[in-house]
């Protein structure tokens, strides 16, 4: 009863046919979450389809389809095909792999696929001399042996490559492997380790530290374990406006000393203690970096002010506000700015973000330069199935070239005794690319066949 | 003379190329053969030099990368991979009527890429998102793949039509399809390209997961481009499935592989237009 229960279960699971709808049924629904937008808050879903549909969705987990309970079942269930169906067709590859590549008999011979026969004009030990000295030539290592119609020789090449359609179908279990590894969910509910793998971000303002971030899913906080303090953010932009390089540099402190100093962008990630750190986003915040200093003189000052707001620094003897501004989406690109040391008319002029400029008043000479203060938005990644995934990657292209390119190739010669010489039967078959082993047989063939008369009149 | 220019001459030469094949197609004049090639090729020459002196003016324009990243370079690219990968086939296997199929379908993505008011062939700056190494990997490994497919799909019509019209008892249909190739050279032409092409999908798969991670921390994000590539490649792995352990021949791969073409038409051209996601660079 259980054996058949078991027989059942793996002949299902065995099978190609399995296999095929499973790959169908993947390749259907995965169009669904192309078409339905994904990720967004339910009121959006009722006011898109409507109540009734936006319900059926929250049953289906339509909204979050490729984390649903019924799309992970559909690639458990493709996994488990893989491996039942792998390891119910492996053994059989095992065998033929090792078989002795002697063991087959003349008439087997007579029913291969590429033959070819010839006639030697020496007697045994000379063809079988012959016969030994082409194969070698041509790179086939063969064998040899006794049997009663004469001698056989055999040889085979690449007979591993029947073993490449499994690397692949295992480089697939990698590939799931790494990405269970990696899964933020499996950490929080397995594990119970919300930090062993995650992703989070978070908003750090120029000039601040932080020391946490929030978790993309469920928005817990997530500490670091250490500090990243944000120095500063900046964006260039390319002559026509299109932005170039979004960049933040960044310190790490521990124990509130710094570790590391570096400068993250787009593309180039910073990976510490293996968090790993990337630009995702920024915020111009409302706040400006004024920086201002006296000519000829010591007195310098570095301020952090809204716009609207005037600003004393008694040391200068000079108060000095922002009053406009002019931005480009929420990039500010120009200041207007209010300027007096209390002498005569204040200044009013335009100043552009990043520029500097000398303001002179009866007081002396001054140099003003006013950056967007920003927040820059990273993301934080901890990922540990992340290599396991890579090197099932490599497994996979691996895979597929020996399972697509490499073909298991077998060839032998029966020498036969006979009247006035020998008859030789050469015989092939390979596993694929049929055409391509054709035409070396028949080279081997035809180079046998010319040493075999070496010494007759043309 | 500018990369322009050169663009229009190796669209005009494929356009001439086109007809050319379908001449010989319905005409049978053999004689006309050897200019059809010649055509292809020496459109493919001329497109050559396009992108090279393209990728040469970029950095003159102070803004150098492979011009491989707007919707009008990559389906110059596309046009390109297309085209060399259809002349080796026709090298390799001396059939050249096929070239009807997919030099018109050449024709076309040249000619769109360079009248459709929705592409625009200015060289522009590379967004920070694009400034990567993994950008040429990326994009050359996903074309071979697509050309690939783009050519297992124009043989598979042309497995139908020829099937349809030996089925056909009247001499005349099948007289027009009596200079294409055997059907059992054309299932096995059909076989040989998918697995090409499937390797080199693959492979464009990977490096855009490891891009992906090296930008945005996740090496896959179900973004609707993603999606559509692992559905293209089920459907490729069904295929291959069908045939390996089933015994699927002739039609049914034949339609496989046409299916399979337009989930790779989708998912290089239809992602970008109808749906939105990560991939909205490649959509001007």
């Amino acid at each position: 009863m259980t054996t058949s229960k078991k027989n059942a279960f793996s002949s299902l699971f065995a099978s190609v046919q399995l296999a095929l709808l499973l790959l169908f049924l993947l390749a259907s629904t995965a169009i669904i979450g192309t078409v339905i937008p994904q990720n967004n808050p339910a009121a959006f879903y009722v006011e898109q389809y409507g109540f009734k549909t936006a319900r059926f969705f929250q049953l289906l987990d339509i909204p979050d389809m490729y984390n649903s309970w019924w799309f992970l079942g559909l690639l458990t269930l493709f996994a488990v095909n893989l491996i039942v169906c792998s390891a119910d067709r492996i053994p059989q590859v095992i065998r033929l792999v090792r078989r002795d590549i002697l063991a087959v008999t003349p008439e087997q011979l007579t029913k291969f696929p590429l033959r070819s026969e010839q006639r030697h004009a020496g007697d045994l030990p000379t063809a079988a001399a012959q016969v030994a000295l082409v194969l070698k030539q041509h790179g086939w290592r063969a064998q040899e042996t006794q049997v009663d119609a004469g001698r056989l020789y055999g040889a085979q090449k690449g007979r591993w490559s029947r073993f490449g359609v499994y690397v692949v179908h295992c480089s697939i279990l990698v590939i799931l492997a790494g990405a269970l590894v990696g899964s933020s969910t499996v950490a929080r509910t397995i594990f119970r380790d919300p930090l062993a793998a995650f992703k989070g971000s978070v908003m750090l303002p120029e000039g601040e530290s932080v020391a946490h971030v929030f978790a993309h899913k469920g928005g817990e906080r997530l500490d670091l374990g250490f500090a990243l303090h944000c120095d500063d953010f900046a964006i260039e932009f390319y002559g026509n406006g299109m932005p170039k390089t979004y960049r933040s540099r960044v310190t790490i402190f521990e124990h509130e000393a710094p570790v590391r100093s570096a400068e993250i962008e787009v593309n180039r990630p910073l990976t510490y203690k293996g968090i790993t750190f990337y630009q995702s986003s920024y915020q111009p915040l409302p706040d400006y970096l004024v920086h201002l200093k006296k000519r000829d003189s010591k007195a310098e000052t570095t301020a952090r002010i809204p716009v609207a707001t005037e600003v004393d620094w008694p040391e200068g003897g000079v108060s000095y506000g922002i009053i406009n501004r002019e931005r480009q989406g929420e990039v500010t690109r120009r200041l207007k700015i209010w300027f007096s040391d209390g002498q005569g008319e204040p200044s009013v002029f335009w100043l552009n973000i990043g520029q500097e400029a000398t303001v002179e008043r009866p007081s002396g000479a001054y140099l003003l330069t006013v950056q967007q203060r920003y927040a820059t938005g990273l993301q934080a990644t901890k990922d540990p199935g992340v290599w396991l995934v890579y090197g099932g990657c490599l497994l996979m292209l691996l895979g597929l070239y020996i399972a697509f390119f490499m073909s298991h190739r077998r060839i032998y010669v029966l020498i036969q005794p006979e009247e006035n010489g020998c008859r030789l039967l050469f015989a092939g078959d390979a596993n694929k690319n049929r055409v391509g082993f054709e035409r070396s047989f028949l080279q081997l063939v035809n180079r046998s066949e010319n040493r075999a008369q070496p010494h007759l009149p043309q | 003379m500018d990369s322009s220019q050169l663009f229009g001459i190796a669209m005009i030469a494929y356009l001439l190329a086109a007809a050319l094949y379908l001449g010989l197609f319905l005409f049978k004049t053999e004689r006309i053969g050897l200019v059809c090639t010649l055509l292809a090729l020496a459109g493919t020459c001329v497109l050559t030099a396009a992108i090279g002196l393209r990728w040469r003016e970029s950095y003159q324009m102070g803004i150098g990368h492979a011009p491989l990243t707007n919707m009008y370079e990559s389906l110059v690219f596309f046009a390109w991979c297309t085209s060399c990968f259809y002349l080796a086939l026709e090298y390799r296997f001396k059939t050249r009527v096929m070239g009807v199929f997919v030099m018109s379908f050449v024709a076309i993505a040249m000619a769109y890429a360079s009248f459709s008011d929705r592409i625009d062939s200015k060289i522009n700056p590379l967004i920070p998102a694009l400034q990567s190494n993994w950008l040429i990997a990326h994009v050359v490994t996903c074309f071979i793949g697509y050309a690939a497919f783009a050519v297992a799909g124009a043989l598979g019509l042309m497995y139908l039509l020829k099937q349809s019209a030996e089925n056909r008892p009247s001499r005349d249909g099948q007289g027009l399809t009596e200079s294409l190739p055997p059907l059992p050279l054309i299932d096995d032409l059909i076989h040989k390209t998918i697995v090409f092409g499937f390797l080199w999908l693959s492979a464009g798969i990977i490096t855009g997961a490891v891009w992906a991670n090296e930008a945005w921390g996740t090496y896959w994000s179900w973004d609707p481009k993603e999606t559509w590539s692992i559905i293209t490649w089920f459907l490729y792995a069904l295929t291959l499935h069908a045939r390996f352990t089933r015994g699927w021949r002739g039609r049914r791969i034949a339609w496989l592989a046409m299916i399979g073409f337009v989930a790779v038409f989708f998912t290089y051209f239809g992602v970008n237009f109808l749906l939105s996601g990560l991939h909205s660079y490649g959509s001007a």
